[in-house]
């Protein structure tokens, strides 16, 4: 595990991931995806008031999603305007919606382009993945909301690395921090990559 | 926006200096929240790709999210702020906006 890094012929940012990894990286965008448009950009609750409902079913949400990882995702604008607020949703949570599934879809097709079979059954295979300047910021905006996914339902605060470390190697709180902490990793050397 | 080649009908006060004008016409502000996810190189490189901003000013903001809880990012009208805070959301960075104090 490397991460990624720019090529000095070509310009494109690389990567080299085992089977493993990249099967998880495609597991993790996909579950993104499927959160992105599993609970609709609608009120979980049905509205009381009709007209609201009617609303938010022809043009997008108005109220913050129950989810905690999508209300982290599509945060209150106006902390201090409920309707403009409601507004504010109404216009741009759809849109981001399918941005952010469209960039996790993005990076599933990479791995695949790569060589990652629709089922990883084989030992020892390689992905070289060679992205574009483009390409490699969408991955970047990808990691983003995968690592936000990943510390919000594991509830990760400032400063709480040494509790995460303290945890035994075979919780599975553990392991998901690990793969968050991946992820990290994995998105600084983009960055690294794309400024270099 | 093209050439004006008639005089402009528009007359700026003339004891106002050009940061009163901006200010004046500039009633909103865009602020993003520190999060414990995003990483500062992160967060500078955004600062830096979206807004434009150099290099020493994007590390000076983002230094002041991550030191002060929250900073002003950018200073515009209403229609522009919503522009800049559903950019910063599209970046995944917790991004609200107000009216300037």
């Amino acid at each position: 595990m490397s991460g990624f890094e720019r090529h000095r012929k070509s310009g494109k940012v690389i990567a080299t991931f085992s089977g493993f990894e990249a099967d998880l990286l495609r597991s993790l965008a996909s579950q993104m995806v499927e959160l992105l448009r599993n609970e609709r950009a609608e009120p979980a609750t049905p509205a009381a008031d009709p007209f609201e409902a009617l609303m938010a079913e022809f043009s997008g949400a108005t109220t913050i999603p129950e989810d905690p990882v999508l209300a982290r995702l599509f945060p209150t604008a106006y902390p201090d305007d409920e309707e403009a607020a409601s507004d504010f949703r109404r216009f741009t949570e759809g849109g981001l919606r399918d941005g952010k599934a469209a960039a996790a879809g993005m990076l599933i097709d990479s791995l695949e382009d790569g060589g990652l079979p629709h089922e990883l059954t084989e030992d020892g295979l390689v992905i070289d993945v060679e992205l574009t300047h483009d390409e490699a910021e969408t991955w970047m905006r990808a990691f983003t909301d995968i690592r936000i996914a990943l510390a919000t339902r594991l509830g990760v605060e400032a400063g709480d690395e040494d509790y995460w470390h303290s945890l035994p190697d075979d919780d599975p709180r553990a392991q998901a921090h690990d793969i968050y902490e991946w992820v990290g990793y994995l998105q600084e050397t983009v960055i690294e990559a794309l400024t270099s | 926006m093209g050439l004006v080649s008639a005089a402009s009908p528009v007359e700026v006060e003339p004891t106002l200096t050009p940061d009163e004008i901006t200010f004046l016409a500039k009633p909103w502000v865009t602020l993003v929240w520190d999060d414990p996810v995003n990483l500062m190189s992160y967060v500078a490189y955004v600062f830096q790709k979206y807004f434009k901003y150099d290099k020493a000013k994007a590390e000076k903001l983002m230094l002041e999210v991550h030191t002060e809880g929250r900073t002003v990012v950018s200073t515009g009208t209403r229609e522009e702020m919503e522009r800049d805070v559903q950019a910063m959301h599209e970046y995944g960075l917790w991004a609200t906006m107000e009216k300037a104090s």
